[in-house]
């Protein structure tokens, strides 16, 4: 039988746990997956034998915990363990450490600034003031502020009591930091370079923007507001990869019934009367189902697998106006052994957290500069890790596996598309910024995945290769994301519906939006909520 | 500035201090706690025989850790009395002074003694790291800011024996310093500063000297106090002595605000009976304005201290009028073995004419692992616990 309750479009993580908690809730659910094998941008693949990629997403700290709880993921198999710390290392040979022992880390700051080891403590304190306000706001569906529904203006109310929450000062912060750029941000805490430099990655990473843009500060605000058991800030590994991730919510959907086919890429999703009436295959083969969840980005979802003639003419200008921008690259290299990094002391734990080049907003900007001109940043912002110094799955022992996140690479360049020679050039730009740092780097690469933008968006189908399923900007955020009119994840066709990154509360592996697109779905259905409530921190 | 720190320091947790070889050689419990990055002893032996060395005799603990900036410059005294709520311009050279400085939200930042050594120099010893509050607060002011955390090393000697010792130490003219003073002495080739301040609300003294002459320090005060009674002692002495002083502590009997995450969860001066440090005749000093305006509409939170009945301590009990409504939360709390009274310091969300003549503390201990329920009948009392008219008697008595 070729007819389901539910289908959802893409085995992403959030098309996972949106699914896993219909088939929860007792619908008969089908999950289609375009690619031989799930999890979208929460992928672990063997490239080469004996080594696991941790291919897109690469580290965990939004990952809802009342999500990991409710759907039993820690009995499907995963296991997010924090890897403490970082550190940026400069030119000359110095580093800034930020040791996960906060004697430790204060330490490292004073070493290059008294002044910024103090202001550490008070940026933490507001950062962690923005983050409380924000953090119950990820398990809910936005507010409509133009609607007067009881459930409307009870979200309305609730917002306006967390922003009273916040303190009257901190207010008037707050709505200054949506907008300001993390170089002013920062400005107002520190003054050593480097220690602004390292903390500003965080508003850069995936974002088509540099240190200077209006912005930034919010993203850095979405890289701070997850958790790990309650650590908030903190990021960890998904053993053996973000593909775990993705691998034990199909077991939550399994257990509950659900069913998966991969290889299964959707022509269109199929509307009659102004309603939802299932999928039709590439291969021409028809699913039926009343209620149709994309779980890809608003781009296309509404221009390339729905009719136009479906849709209204509002909704086809959002999406085309959708601001999508591609700006990061991916380079996984399988290591024949440890990677030297001598300027940092033997012994030190700093190499088991997240490695970063760039030194001063100087150099960021100007990477962002070349992102601008129609080229890769020549001196990258890189998020790098040696996750198999943590996780012991990923390579076989004493052999190392290494992710490289490669901030400022255009979707498409100033002298026409992505060629296999302009990937290549790209990857051994950066991958020789980073041998600079570590003299056996480059003897011991036995194989290299190389994915700039087009490879993300060719593979993973996140359109320019963007990896929040749409840009974190003030105007596509909260009751605006995607669209105005559309945030609270129901599509313009009745039993149509949105469940991606593209949807509130926007991108990483929170599994949020999936989990309130399907509170939605229930409610129109008449069925009782199972998701979950935030836990509430105090 | 920048702190001179090898590149090895991450390989522990805490730095010790000038005295570590000493403390770590009486230290028995391995007690090691971290304060503000330094190793520092809860206790050596017996929390309870080192509190009465406190009140029977000499007492003697690290105090390195404590945050201690050097302010020099032709401004320094107006820098101060622009940063702190008390009237500077009354602190001569050779005193000390306690004070509390706060944000311009009138929110208590930090408390700490100031120092003032000459007309254009002091010293700055508080609880939390001050380095950036200074500089944002220097604006404007000829004043150089220097760190001095790690150069000096520091020694707090109380109890009633603690004259008696330090007169063994050819000081002369100690005698003559009176509560608040300020003495330097020429030592081994550097200087010694003594000041007849502490925490203990007893005779007591506090020694200062470059951390290279730290070890010299303990070993010849050691050596003065054999026939006195002289001991070693870690932080949880000391917190009970200061309890029944009525000294409260930043982070455990307020957040300081730069610190406070949540709304109405920072305090102001007049919320933790630091009121009388406060004064709003001064034209201007961060918080003025706020606390000017708290002034007239009135606190939020007013801290106690509190006479409890019975002899269970009420850590962290909550405190209700009549044993109905809730009234705040002890912050402190202690079995005094010298006043032999059961007592608190506690914050209460009443208004200031609020009555507060039906308090009561409901506290929860352990026997066995059975927990047990009281309600304890709580009075506020004015005065401190402790307070006997040797702390202040001068020249001291060599008891």
């Amino acid at each position: 039988m070729n007819s389901y309750d539910a289908i959802v479009i893409g085995a992403g993580h959030n098309g996972l746990t949106n699914a896993a908690y219909l088939a929860k809730s007792g619908l008969k659910v089908l999950i289609v997956e375009r690619n031989p094998y799930i999890g979208g941008a929460s992928v672990s693949r063997e490239l080469h034998e004996g080594w696991i990629y941790t291919n897109c997403s690469y580290v965990s700290s939004l990952l809802r915990p009342e999500i990991y709880r409710d759907l039993n993921l820690a009995k499907h198999g995963l296991q997010v363990v924090p890897f403490g710390g970082g550190v940026t290392l400069t030119q000359s040979g110095d580093y800034l450490g930020s040791y996960s022992n906060d004697e430790a880390r204060r330490r490292e700051y004073a070493r290059h600034s008294l002044h910024d080891a103090d202001a550490l403590d008070r940026f933490s304190t507001d950062v962690m003031r923005y983050c409380r306000f924000i953090r119950p706001f990820l398990l809910r569906t936005p507010a409509d502020p133009t609607s007067f529904r009881p459930r409307d203006l009870s979200e309305l109310f609730f917002l306006g009591k967390k922003l009273y929450e916040l303190g009257e000062e901190e207010l008037y912060e707050f709505i200054r930091f949506f907008t300001m750029s993390i170089a002013e941000f920062l400005d107002e805490y520190f003054e050593c370079e480097l220690v602004k430099a390292a903390l500003s990655g965080s508003g850069l990473i995936g974002t088509a923007l540099g240190p200077y843009s209006p912005g930034t500060a919010y993203v850095l605000l979405h890289h701070y507001m997850g958790d790990i058991d309650g650590n908030v800030g903190e990021w960890g590994l998904a053993r053996g990869g973000m593909g775990s991730i993705a691998k034990a919510l199909a077991g939550a959907l399994q257990e509950h019934g659900g069913e998966i086919r991969t290889g299964a890429p959707v022509a269109q999703i199929r509307v009659r009367n102004a309603r939802t009436k299932g999928v039709v295959l590439e291969g021409g083969e028809e699913i039926d189902a009343p209620i149709v969840v994309s779980n890809l980005d608003a781009k296309r979802t509404f221009l390339t697998i729905m009719d136009p003639k479906d849709l209204p003419d509002e909704v086809l200008e959002r999406a085309r106006n959708f601001k999508i921008t591609g700006s990061s690259g991916k380079l996984n290299i399988a290591l024949d052994g440890r990677p030297e990094f001598p300027q940092l002391p033997a012994g030190c734990p700093l190499l088991k957290g997240d490695l970063h080049i760039t030194e001063n907003f100087e150099q960021l900007e100007r990477g962002y500069d070349d992102w601008k001109n129609g080229t890769w940043s020549k001196w990258p912002y890189v998020d790098m890790m040696i996750p198999t110094l943590t996780d012991p799955t990923m390579a076989p022992p004493g052999k190392h596996m290494m992710s490289i996140f490669v901030q400022h690479c255009p979707a498409t360049l100033a002298d026409g598309g992505w060629t296999p020679d302009k990937r290549e050039a790209f990857g051994q730009t950066v991958i020789d910024a980073i041998a600079t740092f570590s003299p056996n780097f480059k003897d011991l690469i036995l194989h290299t995945e190389i994915r700039t933008p087009h490879e993300i968006e060719a593979e993973v189908g996140l359109t320019a290769g963007n990896i929040f399923q749409g840009d974190l900007s003030f105007d596509q955020l909260m009751f605006n994301r995607p669209f105005p009119g559309y945030a609270q994840y129901r599509g313009p066709v009745k039993g149509m519906y949105m469940c991606g990154s593209t949807t509130h509360p926007g991108g990483g592996v929170s599994a949020a939006p999936g989990t309130n697109a399907a509170r939605e779905i229930l409610a129109d259905l008449g069925r009782k909520n199972i998701t979950p409530e935030d836990f509430g921190d105090d | 500035m920048r702190a001179q720190y090898d590149k090895e320091h991450f390989r522990q947790h805490s730095l010790p201090t000038p005295f570590h070889p000493r403390l770590a050689e009486l230290s028995q419990g391995s007690s090691w706690h971290c304060w503000k990055g330094h190793l520092s002893p809860a206790y050596f032996e017996n929390v309870e025989l080192e509190y009465f060395a406190i009140r029977n005799a000499c007492s003697v603990m690290d105090l390195s850790p404590m945050c201690k900036y050097r302010i020099r410059g032709q401004d320094a005294e107006a820098f101060f009395d622009r940063m702190v709520t008390r009237d500077m311009s009354k602190l001569k050279p050779g005193r000390v002074g306690y004070s509390v400085w706060c944000n311009d939200q009138g929110k208590v930042i930090d408390d700490g003694t100031i120092f003032r050594f000459a007309e254009h120099d002091y010293r700055l010893c508080a609880y939390e790291r001050q380095y950036e509050w200074l500089k944002i607060s220097a604006a404007g002011f000829e004043v150089d800011i220097t760190e001095q955390t790690e150069e000096i090393a520091a020694l707090t000697v109380q109890g009633p024996t603690s004259f008696a010792v330090l007169n063994k130490m050819d000081l002369p003219g100690l005698e003559t310093l009176k509560p608040f003073g300020i003495m330097h002495f020429p030592y081994h080739g550097g200087e010694l500063m003594v000041s007849r301040t502490g925490f203990t609300a007893d005779l007591g003294y506090e020694l200062w000297v470059e951390a290279s002459k730290a070890l010299t320090l303990w070993d010849e005060l050691f050596e003065a106090g054999r026939h006195h009674g002289i001991r070693a002692i870690g932080t949880d002495a000391l917190d009970i002595a200061r309890v029944e002083a009525g000294f409260i502590q930043a982070a455990d009997d307020f957040t300081p605000a730069n610190h406070t995450i949540r709304k109405d969860h920072d305090r102001s001066p007049f919320e933790i009976g630091l009121g009388w440090l406060v004064n709003l005749e001064k034209p201007n000093f961060t918080g003025r304005k706020a606390l000017i305006r708290e002034k007239e509409k009135g606190s939020r939170y007013r801290l106690v201290k509190l006479d409890i009945d019975g002899n269970k301590p009420a850590h962290a009990s909550y405190i209700f009028h009549d044993r109905k409504k809730l009234a705040g939360a002890v912050t402190s709390a202690v079995w005094s073995p010298t006043c032999k009274q059961n007592i608190a310091l506690a914050s209460l969300e009443v208004a200031a004419d609020h009555p507060l003549d039906d308090l009561w503390a409901e506290v929860y201990y352990q026997r066995e692992l059975h927990w047990n329920r009281v309600w304890l009948r709580c009075r506020v009392q004015d005065k401190p616990f402790w307070n006997p008219p040797r702390r202040r008697a001068t020249p001291p008595g060599l008891f």
